[in-house]
């Protein structure tokens, strides 16, 4: 049983999916999706102690020698990732049974677990295969239920964000299929670790730096990297407010791992930074867009908008770790990638209780709500600080990692714009802060409960992951190191 | 090279064909066509890769010596099925639309939705 643990992660999401449809009613399904996600996590956490323990995990489909049949290939990197999934995905769920009473219609129910259980399997599927193809399919199959997903929002405009989502994850997934073709045509392999061999030999050739480009800006898109982040801020508004935390902690890291993934370990670092001039691109694309979408977060009305803004943002700041280069820079990253997906996740679910209580997420609504969900906001403005990097949440470690990282590097300029970045979410915070706890509560509107447990417990689990890894940071930082060095080919 | 690469040219051009559409037409159902030419192109790319001239199907004959590679229209037979599928919820999301914004033009959806604001 533990030896199929790789499989097993993708295969139980996957088959449990269309099991769904034989229960009908709502409450059943919620927990066995549940439970499903909750057995994810716990292969996740399994699958993490064994590689810390003994190393890359190797799983072979069906018993087929790679690199004919398709390999499962579970390093550092991968655990850390398929944790970070499943973990927000099965605390998300909680409160998705009382979530979609208001936001989805009741015969939609079951075909909404349908599709977010495809889209989880999808998501751990590309991060723990090793087969180039592999993922190109699991990249569709999470991304074909997002649109979908995206479409069950109560807002007309949320079918319009679906298509327009449908037409950029489309190209891009095109573009990273364009690659690998061109990868397998010289190379005549689609495992990752063999094409990682052979490439060397052919690398000057111009249909690998082809591949190479294809790959980049079809990934890129998908990771709503400035400038081509447009389809992201209206996705994650009109979806429905679980599917939004779900996605806002995990759709874009799933890009960056490949990204990862794609750029050091395939092409190798040596290829990878000289053929594209790749640190100065993410460098300058990194950095505008921290401060265009922050600026523009700044200006938004819907916080759920806001907060999309700010996700574009915080995905800037990973890709600066990578353009950095260094073992503590891709650190920084893969540690911002864990804390970015627990407070997004804690601070979209908050917003989606503001949702069920109010059915508005329009900054002017947030009037005195301090008073009135007391809970829920204090929730708000912890993830807040966190977003922002206040010492003793998890958002200060990994800016702090970012910031060593630019230090030695001796790249000062940078690091004092990293730091003018996040006064920019000091500003973005501070309005939805004034309007909870200094206006006046909306007239005719007293009654306004606190929303119920089945909000509260799931995000305050996330508020509580946010303090407890910005103390203990020992689990984060070991992981996220022993991936970085890995990844650079240092031992440890 | 330019004659014996013409298959590649065939990409390129569809390629091309399919993206202008998908970024200059308007028209919700015009776009989705573009993608699947868009999509089309690759598929052909992969199939043309991997034939052999003068090679057939990999099945042992006596006799034969050469044979195209099977891979990659294997794995474009899944492709195809992906492309299908997209195409299917793109046109699904366009009835949906037409129905809540009672038209199939970007313009005008992007006029009503700015009337919401």
């Amino acid at each position: 049983m533990l030896t199929h643990l790789p499989i097993l992660q993708v295969i139980v999401p996957l088959m449990a999916a269309p099991l769904c449809l034989l229960l009908t009613r709502s409450r059943l399904v919620w927990l066995f999706t549940l439970i499903v996600s909750g057995s994810a996590f716990l292969i996740s956490i399994l699958l993490l102690q064994q590689v810390m323990a003994t190393g890359t995990i190797i799983y072979e489909l069906g018993g087929w020698n790679a690199p004919w049949g398709i390999e499962y290939r579970i390093d550092q990197l991968n655990a850390l990732l398929l944790l970070i999934i499943s973990g927000v995905s099965t605390v998300v769920l909680l409160a998705a049974h009382t979530s979609i009473q208001e936001e989805i219609p009741a015969d939609r129910h079951t075909l909404f677990y349908v599709l977010y259980l495809l889209s989880l399997a999808g998501m751990l599927g590309i991060v723990a295969t090793a087969d180039a193809f592999n993922v190109f399919v699991f990249l569709e199959i999470s991304s074909l239920s997002a649109y979908a997903l995206i479409a069950l929002g109560k807002d007309r405009r949320a079918l319009w964000a679906s298509y327009q989502y449908l037409i950029m994850g489309t190209i891009g997934a095109t573009f990273i299929l364009i690659g690998i073709g061109l990868m397998y045509q010289m190379t005549g392999t689609l495992n990752m670790y063999d094409l990682s061999q052979r490439l060397p030999e052919v690398e000057n050739t111009r249909t690998v730096f082809t591949a190479f480009c294809f790959v980049i800006v079809g990934l890129c898109l998908k990771l709503a990297l400035f400038p081509l982040h447009l389809w992201l801020p209206n996705a994650y508004a009109y979806a429905p407010s679980i599917v939004t935390a779900f996605f806002a902690a995990t759709a874009t890291k799933v890009a960056i791992y490949l990204l990862i993934r794609f750029t050091f370990s395939v092409f190798g670092l040596s290829f990878s930074f000289t053929a594209l001039p790749l640190q100065l691109l993410f460098l300058v694309l990194g950095l505008s867009g921290i401060f265009v979408a922050s600026t523009a977060a700044i200006y938004q009305t819907n916080i759920k908008h806001l907060f999309a803004y700010s996700s574009i943002a915080q995905v800037g700041y990973m890709i600066v770790g990578i353009s950095v280069s260094t073992v503590t820079g891709l650190m920084a990253t893969l540690l911002h990638m864990f804390n970015h997906a627990l407070m997004k996740s804690a601070l979209f679910l908050a917003l989606g209780a503001v949702m069920y209580r109010i059915g508005s997420v329009k900054l002017n609504e947030f009037n005195g709500l301090g008073r009135q969900m007391p809970y829920t906001m204090a929730a708000i403005v912890i993830g807040g600080l966190s977003l922002i990097g206040v010492p003793l949440t998890v958002g200060f470690v990994s800016k702090w990692y970012l910031l060593i990282a630019l230090i030695e590097k001796g790249w000062w300029p940078v690091a004092v714009l990293i730091l003018l970045g996040s006064l920019l979410a000091v500003v973005y915070v501070w309005r939805l802060v004034e309007a909870a706890y200094f206006k006046p509560p909306i007239a005719g509107r007293e009654t306004i409960k606190e929303a119920p447990l089945s909000f509260l417990i799931p995000i305050w689990i996330l508020v509580s992951a946010n303090i407890y890894f910005g103390i203990d940071t020992r689990l984060s930082i070991q992981v996220a190191q022993a991936a970085s060095q890995s990844l650079f080919g240092v031992n440890p | 090279m330019l004659m014996g690469l013409y298959n590649y040219w065939v990409v390129v051009v569809l390629m091309m064909i399919g993206f202008y559409i998908v970024i200059a037409h308007g028209n919700l159902i015009k776009k989705i066509v573009g993608l699947s030419i868009f999509q089309t192109s690759v598929f052909i790319f992969y199939i043309s890769m991997a034939k052999v001239d003068g090679g057939t199907a990999p099945i042992l004959v006596e006799g034969i010596k050469q044979y195209s590679n099977p891979l990659p229209h294997v794995l474009i037979l899944t492709a195809i099925v992906v492309g299908i599928a997209t195409t299917a919820v793109g046109l699904a999301l366009a009835v949906r639309l037409k129905e809540a914004y009672g038209s199939i033009e970007e313009e005008e959806i992007q006029k009503k939705d700015n009337l919401d604001c």
